[in-house]
Order: structure tokens, then C-alpha cells, then sequence
């Protein structure tokens, strides 16, 4: 690859240049090499590229990761090659690469997008990243010696010796030991294999697989040898992965329904319209995202509360509007709620649109937790595992320690008896479903962060969040927590050997099953009033 | 001037404008569309029902055809699918509509195939589909899977160096098809079985960890591996953004796509997924000013600066103007006459080219190969050197290599076996059938 050996270059040049003048404009030598490789046919790029890297040029680096991006166009008329900073509808905003001089607006049509693939785009990762090998930040370094793994080849292989000499932390030393070793195992160095033995990065692994179905029967059995005890390890952390699957599942699971425990298990509603709720707390995360454009954490946090309110209302509304004039009529309260929810999809899709609608994920929500090279705990699942047991543990206060809690509690009880006492039943009515409703908006703006924000998102909890409740036993929080991160967990176990769609539906039968043995869930609710 | 004079010019006018009204009076050609507005495909068809609308917008600002204005009957079959037929069937049966643009899933054009081929009507199908039909009253607009499935794989072994593959679906038809179609083709090019992995979800699968994971561990094997995603609609913004953050990078495992296209990645933040694939015969992005001025009108016509064109929308273009094209050539719109002329009708596509109508039905098409940017738009890659003419029955299929479509008289018939010389059911009897 001729493009890599042109690394060692860029690299002994680079160290000389940081330190000179910037290029002086007219005659600017950026500009041929530019359109040099806007030029390039697909057989020449890489040497356009080379020849960028090679002129140690201080801008090179933003030109390659521009060119990276599908951030390099030209102009039709001109030829002259410019820098497009925002690519989005018609009119593009363009800069010059040279200068960095704002150019203004400019129609799509007068623009030629140069060219690039991903076959280049993985070459250019490649020196970028060996780029950065010189960075002072050492979690820099680490990262890109890591996307050096699997891209070593002969020509770099000094460089990187050159720059493990003076490496002083421990950890950037490893990750180049390991992407040398890479490179000599593919070359047939047994001793490199021992290098790898203990590593759990899949190119490391890819290495010995193709070490043990190469030719050499002597280095083929020591790769054999070294995999098995990467097996070992890899199981281990398997069942780790599996686990933080299963519990993050079971918490979406427990987020969805933990609203209608209270609603269904405390007033005996079945409402249907709980995933509209929840599709009503994903869009005001998108409406809040609107309003506070470019800050989409701060839009996130914002959301907890707005969510919870706009459900809560909404909530209320239905309460109020339907609800209580059904009251003790279970088969028409699930009529009506199931037209409600079909109301409030079809009035999104009109008034919003049937489009699914784009939340961003801010960011230090994506990407993931790293354990070690086989493990890492994904951030949003992470987030909303961490948020569900915050809700968990406020609702649980509220039932337990406020006076809402109190009077819901007795209202449950006997109602009878509790309005004798004095507590105004239809007030705790209103409150308690404007609480289970919230929860569900709340539900929603976690969702917003992991699936599709439209119409239909909240049809595809209502199911799920039924199952939790019954499974876990009606009207108990306990229950619902425990029934959803254990459903979380049996649906990821049984998914790799069965497939996701027959894991849900084995799932759905042992639930089946389970019901017909105990038809009052896992924590049935024990006392007089609840045999009545 | 005499009277007499007077009268006969009076009279002479009259006549004219009679003779006027009676072509005015004439009734407007009605295009039927039967597309859902509600439901879960509400998502995909509702800019296909707009586009419609807009392209006979257009056509009448043109002066219609035949001096006929065009007149759009719109009906909503909701996304489901029995209700398709019945609204096809209402379409045809009480509003008499001359031609209908529509469905979108296979299962709505399987219901609604007894409906067209009884009461002889018009369908321009504009979906990329499994193949494996061909109806004498169906023009299918879309991709057939020769025109998307086997060059973007080609084109992974080829240019990319993929051996090893994941295909992974949701659990229906198309998807289902598509990948006994691929696998046959990729154990004939050499590929060993262990070397494949199937994978299907539910439809809006939401949880795809498990799966992402098992695809990176499938992908550290040693040898370069592809996913070839023929997952449908909402489950692929989760996937996508599952995919991005497990970090799966487009340049160690990509993923290339049959189902995922602009409208689709207007759902998604796009930036983790740049150099991800997805074949398909238009893109948003082709260079070129007959695409550009129909994304103008398209944002005019929204009137959504951020409006977004694909695929199936190009395919309605295509088809509209080729419905236009053979009335005009048949010079009625009597359907028999219409079915004759077309056939072999040629207009032009999005991407500069152009598309005829074949004896099979299916179209001719450019297969275009095209990676995510960071602003939800796909750059076109690589492209068929020419164009690709839609097979209605795969190579790759046994039972179905030796079937072929042919509408043109004496043949007439769209399941003709070569071997037998005999022709089978049609297929609104086996869409009946298979019920």
C-alpha cells in the first residue's frame, strides 16, 4: 500500500514543520495539491493523497479529514476546490481550504462533490490516527494506536518501533505491542503470538484465526493454543454482556410499565391509551430539542420535567373527559381508552406528521462504557437503566412516605371506608392518574434516546407494559420492577439460541403459563380488601 | 352585412362552442391512489400519495393528456392489507378511475392482485419488491431483486473483498425471499455455509444489542465481513443507532442496505454512520438538473425547506410519465390499449438516464451504490455501467429459472415455462391461493 508508506514521510516531516511559518498565500502550493486530488481518478487518489501527506503541508491534516467527512466539493464554474461547512438542504455554506475564509452560500448544483470511498476513508483513519500517535494527550495516543490495530504493514512497522521507544505510558506501549504483533503474526513470527495471547481486541483475534487456518502447522497449533485461552476469558465476559443486555431491556420494559402499575394496579383502569402517553413525552424531548437548537443535553434534561407535566395533562384531560364517567365499567374503559389512543396517533400524524421525527442523542449519551476489549456497556442503555431506578425509587417514596401516597393507598383499600374518613376519592382519582401518567411522559423522553420518535412508538410498549404489570402482580411496584428486569433478562438469554422473534414469543408462553399457575403475578397483593 | 349573414356567422359560432364544451365537458382522466395515510406504513406512503398529487399537478398545468385534465380520486387503506383490496376494488368498481399508483408492502400488492386482474384494471407498483410475479395488469416501477440485491453483493465481493456475511431481516416476506435468492447466489460463487448468518427481527424491533453484538462477533473471524440489511422501516433507526454505538465503523464491518433511504435517515443522526451502504436505483444526491429540478418542485410543492426525495418517489415519476407516455401513444385510455402500448414505452429517469417499460412489466434501471454522509444524504459510489433490465423470475431459484414473463400477444402470459411450454395460474390466482 503505497499510501502507507508515505506515513513514515508525513511523519519525518511533520516533526520538522510544526515548527514553521504558515505558507504564504499567492502561489499558495495547497491549491494544486487540492485540485490534484479532486482530479484524481479512482486509480490515482492515493497518490493525490500521498502527495498531501508528503508536502508536510500544516493544513494537511484538516484537508484529509475534510476530504474524510464528504467535506471537499468543488466549484462547477471555477475548478476551485472549497471546504462545505454546512451540507444540509439546497444552499451549501462553503469556506476556502486555503485560507479558511467564510465564502457564503452557494447552490447545490453549482458544486461537484469530490469523490471518496470507504476503502480511502479507512486509509485515511489510518493516518490520521498515526498522526495523533504524537499527541500530548495520552488517552489520545491510546485511542489511535488502537486504530492502528489490523492497519499495520511493512512499511510502518519501523516508525512504530521508533515511537514505542519513546512512549513512557504504559498502557500506549501495550496497544503498539499488540498492533505490531498483529502485523508479525500475519508475517508468521510465532513469538508474536504470545504477545497476543491475552488479548480480547477482535483484530487480535482475527489475526490468530487467520494464523490457524494458514499453512504453517507449527504456528497454526501455538494460535490454536493462545485462542483457546482467549475463549475462556471471552465467555466470561459474555455472560457480563448478556447480563447488562438482559437488565437494560428489562428496564425499558419497567420504565414502560411502571406508569400503568400505578393507573391499572391502584385504580383498576385499563388504559389503553398508556403508549400514546409515552409517545407524548418522546415528542415533547423533540419539541424542547426544537426550541433549544444545538444544546440537546440541556433540551434532555429539560424534558424530564416538561415531559411529565405535558403527559401528566394529558393525563388529566382523560381522567376527567372519559375516565371517571366509566368508573367500575372495565370492558368500556378499554374501548375508550383503545379509541383515545388511536385519536392521539392519527392527531399526531396530522398536526405533527406521520414522519418519524429526529431526537439527538447528546454526547455523553452515544457511544460506549469501555470494560475491556470484549465488554463495553453501551452509555444510553446505561442512562436509562440509571434513570429507571430513580423513578422507581421516587415513585416508591411517594407511596410510601407522602400523604398522596397515603390516601391512594387507602383509596385502593376501600373506597368506601377511605371517603368516610374523609378523603375526597375523586381528587386522589385525578392525582393518581395525572401521576401514572407522568410517569409515562417520562418513559417516553428516556425511549426518545434509544427508538423511533413517531405515531407509532408508543403501540409497541402497550403490550409490554400489560405483561410487566400482570407478571409482577397487579398494583405492586415491587413487583412490576422485579417482573421487568427479570422478562429483560429471560428475553436477551434466550435470544442468541432462539432468535429475537421466537424469544419474544417463548416469552409470551411462559408468561401464559405462568398466569394460569398464579393468576395474581409474582407479589400477589395479600389482605381483605384485595380478595374482594 | 346582410342578417342572413349575421345569422349563419351566429350560428356558425354556436356550433363552435359546442363543439368546445363538449371537449371541455369531457370527463377528466381519474388517477386512483392507494396509498396509506394512516397507520404504520402512514410513515412511507403518505409522500408517495403527495407526489402523486404533485405530478398531476403538474401534467395538468401542461394541459393534461389528450386535452384531458387530470383528476386525483384518493383513498386511504390504512395499512391494512385486506382493506387494500377493498379500496382497490372501490377504486376500479365505483369511481371508475382510468389508473392506480400505489402500495408499498408486498403483502397490500398481493391482496389487492385478484382485485386488478378481475376487473382489468391499471397498478404502477413503485416499491422495490422480492420478484417472483408478474401480473398483465401490474407495472412494477420498483427494483426487481436483480436490480439491487445481486449487484450491491457483487459489488461487496468485488470491490470490497467481503467473504464472509450477515443477512439480516425483518421477519417477512421480501426479506425472507430476498435472502434465499442471496444465499443460493453466494453458495454458487463459492462461499461456505458457515460463512453466512441469517438473522431475522419482528417488525419495529427495537433491541438490537444482542444481535449487534453477535454481528461484531461474527465479523472477528479473520475474514472481511458485510451486513446485508434488508431490515423494513422503523426498526432501522435503533439498529443504526445501535450499530454506532458499538462502534461497528463502516470501514471494518459496513453494512449495506435494501430498505434504508433518505426518508428513512431523516429519523437518525446520521454522523456515527458515514460510509454505511445502501443500493438502490436513485438517490437524493445524483448530480444531474432534471433530479434538481424535481427536488425544486418537490420543496415548492411541500412547501418543507428540509423535504427529502428516494427512491420509490423517482419510480412514480417514472411510471406517471410512462402511463402518460402510452396513452398518448395508444390515444385512449381504454386499459387493453393502454397494456398494448406501453410495453416498450421509454421516458426519462432522475439519475440522466432512461427507463422502458419491458415485456415482463418491469422497467429497466441504473443500480446505484450509495454511502451515508454525515448530513442524512447518500454519495453515489459506484453504478451499473449500464442499465439493468428488472427479472421477474429469479436465476438464483430453482423452480423459478425457467419461468419466464411475457405480455406481448401471441405469448400473453406471465408464468411461461420453457421447459413445459406451458403457461401457469396468473398471479392474482396464486396471490388468491396462497390466502
Amino acid at each position: 500500500m503505497s499510501i502507507i508508506r508515505s506515513l513514515t514521510l508525513l511523519f519525518i516531516a511533520l516533526i520538522s514543520l510544526l515548527s514553521l511559518p504558515a505558507t504564504a498565500q499567492e502561489n499558495d502550493p495547497g491549491r494544486a495539491l487540492l485540485i490534484n486530488l479532486a482530479e484524481a481518478p479512482a486509480s490515482k487518489v492515493e497518490e493525490a493523497v500521498n502527495a498531501i501527506v508528503s508536502s508536510g503541508d500544516k493544513r494537511a491534516r484538516g484537508w484529509l479529514e475534510a476530504y474524510g467527512n464528504n467535506r471537499l466539493s468543488r466549484i462547477k464554474d471555477t475548478g476551485q476546490v472549497v471546504l462545505v461547512l454546512n451540507n444540509r438542504g439546497r444552499d451549501w455554506e462553503i469556506a476556502d481550504p486555503l485560507t479558511g475564509e467564510n465564502m457564503g452560500e452557494m447552490s447545490r448544483r453549482e458544486l461537484d462533490r469530490v469523490a471518496i470511498n470507504n476503502r480511502i476513508r479507512g486509509q485515511l483513519e489510518g493516518i490520521l490516527a498515526m498522526l495523533d500517535l504524537n499527541a500530548a494527550d495520552p488517552d489520545v495516543r491510546e485511542a489511535s494506536a488502537q486504530d492502528m490495530m489490523g492497519k499495520v504493514d511493512a512499511s510502518l512497522v519501523e516508525p512504530l518501533e521508533a515511537q514505542l521507544e519513546r512512549e513512557e505510558n504504559a498502557s500506549v506501549r501495550n496497544r503498539i505491542e499488540e498492533a505490531l504483533a498483529i502485523y508479525r503474526v500475519s508475517e508468521g513470527n510465532p513469538e508474536a503470538i504470545d504477545v497476543l495471547a491475552g488479548s480480547l481486541h477482535p483484530r487480535a483475534r482475527a489475526a490468530l484465526n487467520d494464523a490457524v487456518r494458514g499453512d504453517d502447522p507449527a504456528l497454526a497449533d501455538r494460535a490454536t493454543k493462545a485462542l483457546e485461552s482467549i475463549e475462556q476469558k471471552l465467555k466470561l465476559n459474555r455472560a457480563a454482556e448478556t447480563l447488562y443486555f438482559g437488565l437494560s431491556l428489562g428496564s425499558v420494559l419497567v420504565l414502560a410499565a411502571i406508569g400503568l402499575a400505578i393507573t391499572f394496579g391502584v385504580m383498576g383502569v385499563i388504559n389503553m391509551a398508556h403508549g400514546e402517553l409515552i409517545m407524548l413525552g418522546a415528542y415533547t424531548t423533540w419539541g424542547m430539542q426544537q426550541l433549544l437548537p444545538g444544546q440537546p443535553g440541556l433540551a434532555l434534561i429539560l424534558s424530564i420535567p416538561a415531559g411529565f407535566m405535558v403527559a401528566a395533562t394529558a393525563g388529566i384531560i382523560i381522567e376527567r373527559s372519559v375516565i371517571q364517567h366509566l368508573k367500575g365499567r372495565p370492558l368500556e374503559t378499554l374501548l375508550a381508552t383503545f379509541g383515545i389512543s388511536l385519536i392521539l396517533q392519527q392527531l399526531v400524524r396530522t398536526v405533527i406528521s406521520p414522519q418519524n421525527r429526529t431526537v439527538v442523542t447528546p454526547d455523553w449519551m452515544s457511544g460506549s462504557l469501555v470494560i475491556n476489549d470484549a465488554l463495553s456497556l453501551t452509555l444510553n442503555r446505561l442512562y436509562v437503566l440509571a434513570f429507571a431506578l430513580i423513578v422507581f425509587a421516587a415513585l416508591m417514596l411517594i407511596m410510601r412516605k407522602t400523604r398522596l401516597g397515603l390516601e391512594v393507598r387507602a383509596v385502593t383499600q376501600n373506597r368506601a371506608m377511605a371517603r368516610s374518613m374523609g378523603i375526597r376519592a375523586t381528587r386522589v382519582d385525578i392525582m393518581t392518574f395525572a401521576l401514572g401518567s407522568g410517569v409515562a411522559g417520562l418513559a417516553g423522553v428516556a425511549l426518545s434516546q434509544l427508538t423511533n420518535v413517531g405515531p407509532n412508538l408508543g403501540q409497541n410498549y402497550i403490550i409490554d407494559s400489560f405483561m410487566v404489570v400482570v407478571f409482577g402482580g397487579v398494583g405492586n411496584l415491587w413487583g412490576t420492577l422485579i417482573a421487568g428486569l427479570s422478562l429483560g433478562t429471560i428475553n436477551q438469554l434466550l435470544e442468541p439460541w432462539a432468535g429475537a422473534v421466537l424469544a419474544k414469543i417463548i416469552v409470551l408462553v411462559f408468561i401464559i403459563l405462568f398466569i394460569q399457575k398464579r393468576p395474581k403475578g409474582l407479589f400477589p397483593q395479600k389482605g381483605r380488601a384485595a380478595e374482594g | 352585412m346582410s342578417l342572413k349573414k349575421h345569422v349563419k356567422l351566429g350560428l356558425s359560432a354556436l356550433a363552435l362552442s359546442i363543439s368546445f364544451n363538449s371537449v371541455a365537458a369531457e370527463d377528466p382522466i381519474k388517477v386512483g391512489i392507494l396509498h396509506s395515510l394512516s397507520g404504520t406504513m402512514a410513515i412511507s406512503e403518505t409522500v408517495l400519495k403527495d407526489t402523486v398529487e404533485m405530478l398531476i399537478e403538474q401534467q395538468n398545468a401542461k394541459g393534461g393528456v389528450l386535452g384531458r385534465q387530470l383528476e386525483a380520486v384518493v383513498v386511504d387503506p390504512a395499512s391494512n392489507w385486506p382493506l387494500f383490496a377493498e379500496k382497490a376494488r372501490e377504486l376500479l368498481a365505483q369511481e371508475k378511475v382510468d389508473v392506480i399508483f400505489g402500495n408499498w408492502t408486498s403483502v397490500s400488492r398481493k391482496s389487492v392482485l385478484p382485485v386488478v386482474e378481475e376487473l382489468n384494471g391499471l397498478l404502477f407498483y413503485p416499491v422495490q419488491y422480492e420478484g417472483e410475479e408478474s401480473s398483465e395488469n401490474v407495472f412494477y416501477t420498483g427494483a426487481a431483486p436483480n436490480q439491487q440485491a445481486i449487484p450491491a453483493v457483487n459489488y461487496l465481493m468485488n470491490n470490497i473483498g467481503v467473504e464472509r456475511w450477515v443477512l439480516a431481516g425483518t421477519d417477512y416476506v421480501y426479506p425472507r425471499t430476498t435472502n434465499k435468492i442471496l444465499e443460493t447466489y453466494l453458495m454458487d460463487m463459492g462461499v461456505a455455509k458457515e460463512d453466512i448468518m441469517i438473522n431475522y427481527t419482528p417488525f419495529g424491533h427495537s433491541d438490537w444489542q444482542n444481535i449487534v453484538s453477535d454481528i461484531k462477533r461474527f465479523g472477528s473471524a479473520g475474514k472481511k465481513t458485510a451486513v446485508v440489511s434488508t431490515i423494513n422501516g422503523d426498526a432501522n433507526v435503533p439498529f443504526y443507532r445501535e450499530l454506532g454505538n458499538q462502534g461497528i465503523a463502516a470501514s471494518d464491518i459496513p453494512v449495506v442496505a435494501f430498505s434504508v433511504g433518505e426518508q428513512e435517515l431523516s429519523g437518525i443522526d446520521t454522523g456515527p454512520l458515514v460510509g454505511h451502504l445502501a443500493a438502490w436505483n436513485y438517490f437524493m444526491s445524483v448530480d444531474n438538473d432534471a433530479n434538481y429540478d424535481f427536488i425544486d418542485a418537490w420543496v415548492e410543492y411541500t412547501g418543507q425547506e428540509d423535504a427529502v426525495t428516494n427512491d420509490p418517489m423517482e419510480a412514480h415519476y417514472i411510471g406517471f410519465n410512462m402511463y402518460v407516455e402510452a396513452v398518448k401513444k395508444a390515444g385512449t385510455t381504454d386499459v387493453d390499449a393502454v397494456k398494448d402500448a406501453i410495453i416498450g414505452v421509454t421516458v426519462p429517469n432522475l439519475t440522466g438516464g432512461y427507463a422502458a417499460m419491458m415485456p415482463n412489466h418491469h422497467i429497466t434501471k441504473p443500480v446505484l451504490i450509495g454511502e451515508i454522509q454525515d448530513n442524512g444524504q447518500f454519495s453515489v459510489v459506484w453504478e451499473t455501467s449500464g442499465l439493468v433490465a428488472g427479472d421477474a423470475w429469479s436465476d438464483f431459484l430453482p423452480g423459478s429459472r425457467d419461468i419466464i414473463a411475457d405480455w406481448r400477444k401471441p405469448m400473453f402470459c406471465g408464468t411461461f415455462n420453457t421447459v413445459t411450454g406451458k403457461c401457469g395460474a396468473s398471479a392474482g390466482e396464486m396471490a388468491a391461493e396462497a390466502e
